[in-house]
Parts: C-alpha cells; sequence; structure tokens
C-alpha cells in the first residue's frame, strides 16, 4: 500500500529540507546577533589590513593587504564552516531540535539537507563583508580577473573539504560548552600554522608536513594562486601555486568527509531521546560543575 | 466479518538495565486501537524508559515490543508517519513563527496521506484546534512556556498519528491551558479515533482522559485497570459525613450501604449534608505505592538476614 505513495519520499524530505535551510539563512540575516558577527569578523579582518597598509611585503612590489587578504579570507571561510556547523549541531541536540527531526518521516534527511544549505549560504554574506570593504579600501587587490573563476572553485571545494569537518565535530562533542575544546582550539592552532597570519615557509619543517595535511593551508593557498601575480608562486612552498595539489587534498576531505559524516550523524541522531534532552536542559541552569 | 483489529501495542517482558541498575524488570501490557491509556508510576519508575523505547528512541535491554505491526527499534519511516510524539520543548526554532514551522514539519508527512486520514493536518485548521491562531506568525522566542507546549502539541498531532505518545504532557499548564488540552485529547481520541499512551504526575488527569491506567512501581506493571475500578480494588473504606442537630460527625466504613442505612433510620433528630466519599484514584495509587514500596523493603530486610 505504502511502497508507491511513498517512493518519492526521500527526494521530498530533501526538497523541505532546502527549504528549511533556506528560512533558516534568512532569518540569520534578519537577526542582529548575526548581522553583528559578519560585521564584528569583517571589521577586524579590515581593521588589520587597513592599519598595515603601507607595509610592503619583502621584495615582490606588493603592499601587505594584497597578500594577507586572500589568507585571511581563506581563514574565515575555514573557521565559519568548521566552527558554524559545529556549534549548531551541538546545540540541536540539545535544544531538542534533532529530536523533533528524527520523530517525523525522513525528517533527518530534511534537518541535514537543511544544515548544509544553512552553512553553505551563510558563505555570501562572510565573503562580502570583508571584499566589499577591502575593494573600496584598497588596491591592486585582484591580479587578474581571471583570479575570480579560481575563487569560485577554490571555495566550492573549500565548503566540500571543510563542511563535514564541523559537522563530525558537532556530531562527537558531548556538548556545547565542549565546542571550544574540541573546535575551535584546533581550528585556532590550523589557522596559527597555516601561512593565514605568517608565512608558513619560516616555521619549523615538521609543523609545515602538518600544516599541509589539513584543508585550512590549501584553502588559503589557493586563494593567494586566485588573487596574487603568478610571480609571488615563487614565495611559496616549492615555488609554485600547486594547483593540482590543492585540488587533490580538499577533494581527499571532501571524499572522506562525504564517507565518513553520514554514519557519525546517523549514530548521533540514534542516541537522541527526550530525556538526553532533558538532562541537557537540566545542565544547562547549573554552568558551575 | 473482519477478524478483531491486532493490537496497537504490545509489550511482553521488557526489561532495562542502565549499568548494574534494572529499571524495567519484566513489563508486560496491551494497547487495543482507539484506547487511551495512561501509565502513571513514581518518579525513577521508568515511565519515560518505557515510553522511549514504545517510540523507537531508546534499546532496550530485553523483550518484545511490536507497536503498530512493528519492532520501534527498526521501524520504518511509515511506521513514523503513523505515529505522533509530544516532545517537549525548550528554547528550539526560536527564530521560527509557528505557522512557517509547522507547515515544515508538516510537509513530511504529505507523501504519507491516505483517504481515510489525509496528511497533514492543514496549518491554519490545527493552529485553531491548539489555540495559537491569534499568535500564528509571532516569533516562537516570545512565546511563554504555556504557548510553547501547545506548539509542541501541535507538532504531536500534524501527522494526524494512529498512535500518539504523550510524556507528561500538561506539566506546567495553568487550569485553563489543562483544560483545553483534555478537550484536545477527547477530540483526537473520539473524532480521530487515535490511539493514545500517556505519562502524567497528575491523578486527577489520569481520571479525566484514560480509559485504563497502568501503575509502575519497582520495574513492572502493578496495577492494569480502569480509574474506577483500581479505587475499588484498592478496597479502602469510604469516608462517610453527616451533619446532625448542628453538629458534624465523619465516619469511615468499608460498607457504607449498610451504614448510611442504619444511620438513616437511627431515631433522634433528622440526619442532614449527607455525604459519601468513595476512595479516589489518588487513594488507590498512594496505596498500592506504598503497599509495593514495602513489600519491597520487606524482601530486602530477607535478604539482608540471610546474609548475616
Amino acid at each position: 500500500m505504502s511502497s508507491t505513495s511513498t517512493a518519492g519520499a526521500v527526494p521530498h524530505a530533501v526538497r523541505l529540507g532546502v527549504r528549511r535551510g533556506w528560512t533558516e539563512f534568512v532569518q540569520s540575516l534578519r537577526s542582529s546577533q548575526d548581522q553583528w558577527f559578519y560585521l564584528f569578523t569583517a571589521f577586524l579582518a579590515v581593521g588589520y589590513l587597513y592599519l598595515r597598509r603601507d607595509t610592503p611585503v619583502d621584495d615582490t612590489g606588493l603592499l601587505l593587504p594584497s597578500v594577507a587578504l586572500p589568507s585571511i579570507l581563506a581563514g574565515l571561510v575555514a573557521f565559519g564552516l568548521v566552527i558554524g556547523p559545529a556549534y549548531s549541531l551541538a546545540m540541536e541536540k540539545e535544544d531538542g531540535t534533532l529530536l523533533r527531526a528524527k520523530a517525523v518521516p525522513h525528517g533527518l534527511v530534511g534537518y541535514f539537507a537543511g544544515q548544509i544549505v544553512l552553512h553553505s549560504s551563510s558563505l555570501v554574506p562572510q565573503t562580502i563583508a570583508v571584499l566589499v570593504p577591502s575593494f573600496l579600501l584598497f588596491d591592486d587587490l585582484m591580479a587578474q580577473p581571471s583570479g575570480w573563476f579560481t575563487v569560485a572553485w577554490v571555495l566550492a571545494l573549500g565548503l566540500l573539504a571543510t563542511l563535514p569537518i564541523g559537522m563530525m565535530i558537532g556530531a562527537l562533542v558531548p556538548s556545547v560548552q565542549k565546542v571550544g575544546m574540541w573546535g575551535m582550539l584546533p581550528v585556532m592552532v590550523l589557522a596559527g600554522i597555516s601561512g593565514i597570519f605568517y608565512p608558513v615557509q619560516a616555521l619549523w619543517g615538521w609543523v609545515q608536513v602538518v600544516a599541509q595535511l589539513f584543508p585550512m593551508y590549501w584553502l588559503g593557498l589557493g586563494m593567494r594562486s586566485a588573487f596574487l601575480p603568478d610571480s609571488y608562486a615563487a614565495l611559496e612552498i616549492g615555488g609554485s601555486w600547486r594547483t593540482w595539489q590543492t585540488v587533490a587534498v580538499l577533494g581527499t576531505w571532501a571524499v572522506v568527509g562525504a564517507l565518513v559524516a553520514p554514519g557519525l550523524l546517523r549514530r548521533m541522531a540514534r542516541r537522541q531521546s527526550g530525556s538526553q534532552v532533558a538532562a541537557a536542559k537540566e545542565a544547562a541552569t547549573q554552568w558551575v560543575r | 466479518m473482519s477478524p478483531p483489529p491486532a493490537p496497537v501495542i504490545e509489550v511482553r517482558d521488557l526489561r532495562m538495565r542502565y549499568g548494574d541498575k534494572d529499571v524495567l524488570t519484566g513489563v508486560d501490557f496491551v494497547v487495543q486501537p482507539g484506547e487511551v491509556v495512561c501509565l502513571l508510576g513514581p518518579n525513577g519508575a521508568g515511565k519515560t524508559t518505557t515510553i522511549e523505547i514504545l517510540e523507537g528512541f531508546r534499546e532496550r535491554s530485553a523483550g518484545e515490543v511490536v507497536v503498530l505491526g512493528e519492532d520501534p527499534r527498526r521501524a520504518s519511516e511509515g511506521w513514523r508517519a503513523r505515529t505522533g510524539v509530544v516532545l517537549q520543548s525548550w528554547r528550539d526554532h526560536a527564530r521560527w513563527t509557528p505557522r512557517t514551522l509547522l507547515d515544515q514539519v508538516g510537509g513530511y508527512y504529505a507523501p504519507y496521506a491516505t483517504p481515510e486520514r489525509p496528511r497533514p493536518i492543514p496549518t491554519d485548521e490545527l493552529l485553531d484546534v491548539v489555540g495559537l491562531d491569534d499568535l500564528a506568525d509571532q516569533k516562537i522566542a516570545t512565546f511563554s512556556g504555556g504557548q510553547r507546549r501547545r506548539l509542541d502539541v501541535a507538532m504531536g498531532i500534524i501527522g494526524r498519528p494512529e498512535l500518539l505518545f504523550l510524556d507528561e504532557p500538561t506539566a506546567g499548564f495553568d487550569p485553563q491551558a489543562r483544560r483545553e488540552f483534555h478537550h484536545v485529547v477527547h477530540r483526537l481520541a473520539d473524532l480521530e479515533h487515535t490511539t493514545i499512551l500517556l505519562t502524567t504526575h497528575d491523578l486527577d488527569e489520569a481520571e479525566k482522559l484514560a480509559d485504563r491506567v497502568l501503575i509502575l512501581a519497582g520495574g513492572r506493571i502493578v496495577a492494569d485497570d480502569t480509574a474506577e475500578q483500581l479505587a475499588l480494588r484498592a478496597a479502602l473504606e469510604v469516608e462517610v459525613k453527616w451533619s446532625r442537630g448542628g453538629e458534624r460527625f465523619v465516619h469511615s466504613t468499608d460498607d457504607a450501604t449498610d451504614f448510611v442505612r442504619r444511620l438513616l433510620t437511627e431515631p433522634g433528630e433528622p440526619v442532614v449534608d449527607l455525604e459519601v466519599r468513595r476512595a479516589s484514584l489518588e487513594d488507590a495509587y498512594l496505596d498500592l505505592v506504598q503497599r509495593h514500596e514495602a513489600g519491597q523493603s520487606d524482601e530486602a530486610v530477607r535478604a539482608f538476614r540471610e546474609v548475616v
């Protein structure tokens, strides 16, 4: 009886999930809390570039904003795509959003589709908030117009590589308070060693190896290859933009994420129950333990 | 003639163990289609554990559970569509409005609509049923506890469930909201023939809503009957109050009929303000739980003696 009428239930749930994500994205754009977050991070990034607007970079003939903007942009994107979903999942397993999705037929399919849409779309205000004031304030940011094409594919691949990491952290952390320890801290450390703020070539050899294992370094390298003239590539590791390696490393992370994340998310969802939500509610009223 | 309908819930020897603590030690019960059954019991008796196992939200240690013909542990999404769960909301979906949220949640039930059970219930109709039509476009973050609970109920019944689970549904309701909620439950049971399993702490609520009451104590069902029969079976004394010659009297008896007959035929001033109060479900419940706990402590004493 049900097999004929419910055959399209999964694609139907994905469509509902996309609508769910879009609704939450629009809600986020209208929320002063989220507007503040976008403006504040953009203010810090652009403020830093502005203070050092006249600093030359070695003997490349470039000024610091040109070199640092692509790296900072990559850092913000990686940060947003890891910490954003990690916080939302950790929060929504505590507050019962996930349990509600579980109580509805194919609700989890819709929920995760919604999360992917929401966090992917949040890339747009995040990058616009940094790029618009930067292009108004500084010159020589984009060496060739074709760089925008590179920006697009690096962002898309970076999204696929980092979003599953954020969702996996969100699935694994025991509580919202632990996202700082298991999400924030590693991302900060990686940002520190991935050439976002400080050239990676100046660090010890083993640190360079560690940095190159994670997507953040490659996201930064890809962004620099998009914005900077080819002559600058000589200063990178190996003296080249290593475009194919960028595709390979980010692609590997994307594939591994796509394979591992669904299992972890299913495991997290299986453990959801009303008493777990009630216990989290109880725990939230007790900050000091 | 069609065969008798299969039970909606069948639980046999359900056991649950957390670490080395046995919470359920062999729960058995059956719920028939259209019944409203209330699970009562002291805190920590395992009411929530039982209902979560039946909802498919929790793994069990042992025992057989069949709900709407499927094992909830491995239930299909089609089974999900036929069940409803009223969850206690906290701070989820704060930026949503009831209308957008109900439209979103209801959408998932649409592929499971049947001619007898059109799914989902249209949002406007549902908002009216739970009395949120005036607040339909307000942010949920601004809602009071009672308003949020009404939205919880709406989300639980939006798929026109054949079986509805309610875990302490009226906790935090004011008396008026409670009465309105009881009205919604009666409506579901009478008009939609929804089978309902609820837990509550409120014995008055159990008496008003439930066709049958199950009392869970010490990890098993210790009583299974109508609220009325439970009160009768508790065989507690009946309280008789009356006035005579301006003076008030109270007497407890196990045969109220005989006592009242004798009282009325006694010579002297006429009896006025006669009141006969039968034991309520509350009396029966407290008596049962108390006796049960006393029995358990007896066992504990025996075990202790054997060791010494």
